[in-house]
């Protein structure tokens, strides 16, 4: 289905944790909405000409005997987020949705690695319901700066086979990096697929431990983002191979991301260390 | 008493347009990203993003920044080149009835000629325009339309080489823009776009850096409206007769009136289109309920309204 604008009445507003979670009504999108995808929200519509958001999309609840609801989750780091963090039950947002490419489940039931940074395993327990409905195994790995800032740990602990959590300081699970305890996971669990979704550099990280050994990945990327339609060409990532200058082409992450295969971003552009000269 | 029915048809340096409201370059990608969210058809025209000879890659990220009223960007005109447009998205376009106005950038006058050339053959194409004024090159020397000489030696270039009518897109970041666009109109082009982005530039205080990789970029959104309809005021008087698109922070059918109250033929809506994918439609259809309300039966009275004494 292509996207639609609706302009959605709010149902909720409330703190997870560090961050903040707004559920709206959104019976269209809610409808087509597949794990992975994004919404784009007007941070509010007033002379000052703000331009939209894009959040990944955290929960659904389908049109039928619910009303239709899309719920994200974000962390209030500017103006924009400020004024999303202020808005009340009926008040009205202008979102467009779904946007972009969804996670691919697998063909076949296989064990799963979801692999969260942040408000990045956001779009995970999304994910993580369409895979359990495939009857595939899924186990969480999920990491943050601190313990406040893990999103939803006993959701992630209650829809996963387990739960492997690190933090920056340790002070909730193990400490160091989410990608620590991960190539363990991925043998102890013999997962076929792993899922990601967090800061770039977290991104990068996972997609050389899933190369490594030999498990596919798709990470969904954050870019910043004017128009989230395909025409502005601001939310860039540069994808492999392809014959235009330097090797890689610059992909609109808005069309064909935010999910991309691990394998076919040129980390190494993004300052990261290339997947090839690993191991 | 019934409103007289508004016809919002007018010509363009002899082109029909269905509406005077067009897409502008670099704000509707190449017009196909679109046809989910609007009848490209419908539309006044598309101007495209900018085309070159050779496929462009552009800037490194971030590539865009919020600002007041509007936004940077710093895209540096990544296109996939004249050929892959011309099999590609020009050819969907033509198909899906759009009227299409062809974005031109080159580095030299003669690569905008050999462009000019290259598609001056191709089914499809309504009209050119010729990027003169694009912030986010890699040398000043690549925005022509600083310099009169420079530009109407650019346009002069495309000019032999098309048959299409020729806009000039010229920037405001200019001492005298009038002495740039008598220039250009004295070498051939038959209308003026007005005007490109602002070249601006924001600062990331936390980090003590520049918001944009490319350091500068062009400052678009209604921040930038009087300084663009000030430019389209002066030329149309110091011009009168020659074709005009007005651009700049267009976002609703009363900016559009703005406009054309001061002269302008048509209107181009840019980032309007970032915040509202119908944003051509809505702007036109404002712009309709403008002229109704008012008694006026089409957009091209409306200079003759403008009261410039006050």
């Amino acid at each position: 289905m292509s996207p639609v604008r609706e302009l959605c009445e709010v149902l909720e507003r409330r703190r997870a944790g560090a961050y903040q979670a707004l559920t709206v009504v959104a019976p269209r999108i809610a409808e087509a909405a597949r794990p992975g995808q994004f919404v784009h929200v007007l941070a509010g519509n007033d002379r000052s000409f703000p331009l939209r958001r894009p959040f990944s999309i955290h929960r659904v609840e389908r049109p039928g005997a619910a009303l239709g609801t899309v719920e994200i989750v974000f962390d209030v780091v500017g103006a924009g987020t400020r004024a999303l963090a202020g808005l009340r039950p009926h008040d009205v947002v202008d979102v467009l949705g779904p946007l972009g490419r969804p996670f691919t489940p697998p063909e076949a039931p296989q064990g799963c690695v979801l692999v969260g940074g942040g408000y990045g395993t956001a779009p995970l327990f999304f994910l993580a319901g369409e895979l359990r409905a495939g009857r595939c195994r899924v186990d969480f790995a999920v990491g943050a700066a601190t313990a406040s800032r893990l999103l939803d740990a006993m959701e992630a602990k209650r829809l996963g086979h387990s739960l492997t959590v690190t933090t920056d300081d340790g002070s909730a699970g193990r400490r160091g990096l989410v990608t620590d305890p991960l190539p363990d996971l991925l043998a102890r669990t013999g997962a076929g697929r792993v899922y990601a979704c967090g800061p770039m550099p977290m991104l990068a990280a996972v997609s050389r431990v899933a190369a490594a050994a030999g498990v596919p990945c798709q990470v969904a990327v954050e870019e910043q983002m004017a128009c989230g339609t395909g025409i502005c060409f601001s939310c860039v990532v540069p994808v492999r191979p392809e014959g235009s200058p330097g090797g890689s082409r610059m992909a609109r992450s808005c069309l064909e991301g935010p999910v991309f295969d691990g394998t076919a971003i040129a980390w190494a552009e993004l300052g990261f260390p290339d997947l090839e000269t690993v191991g | 008493m019934t409103p007289a029915p508004v016809d919002l048809g007018v010509d363009l340096c002899g082109v029909r347009l269905r509406t005077p409201v067009l897409a502008a370059s670099g704000c509707f990608g190449f017009g196909r990203e679109m046809a989910g969210w609007v009848d490209l058809a419908a539309l006044g025209g598309i101007v495209t993003k900018s085309v070159s000879l050779e496929p462009r890659r552009g800037r490194p990220t971030p590539r865009m920044a919020e600002t007041p009223s509007g936004m940077l960007n710093a895209i540096g005109l990544q296109n996939p080149g004249v050929e892959a447009f011309c099999a590609g998205d020009l050819r969907f376009l033509a198909g899906a009835g759009a009227t299409v106005v062809a974005s031109l950038v080159g580095r030299t006058p003669e690569e905008f000629g050999r462009l000019a050339g290259r598609l001056d053959g191709e089914p499809g194409i309504a009209l050119v325009e010729v990027n003169l004024s694009c912030p986010n090159v890699e040398h000043r020397g690549e925005v022509f339309a600083t310099d009169p000489a420079a530009a109407a030696e650019v346009v002069a270039a495309v000019k032999a080489a098309t048959g299409l009518p020729v806009l000039a897109k010229l920037t405001a970041d200019v001492t005298d823009l009038v002495a740039v666009a008598r220039a250009v109109v004295d070498a051939g082009a038959d209308g003026l776009t007005l005007i490109n982005t602002l070249l601006g530039m924001a600062v990331d205080v936390g980090h003590r850096r520049p918001r944009l990789a490319a350091v500068t970029g062009g400052l678009s959104g209604p921040a930038i409206r009087p300084v663009a309809v000030r430019c389209v005021w002066q030329v149309a008087q110091a011009l009168p007769g020659v074709p005009i698109v007005g651009t700049g922070g267009v976002v609703s059918g009363e900016d559009a009136a703005e406009f054309l109250l001061v002269g302008a033929t048509a209107v181009a809506v840019g980032t309007g289109s970032f915040l509202n994918p119908r944003a051509v439609v809505e702007v036109a259809d404002g712009l309709e309920r403008y002229l109704a309300a008012a008694g006026v039966g089409s957009p091209a009275e409306l200079p003759s309204l403008f009261k410039a004494e006050r």
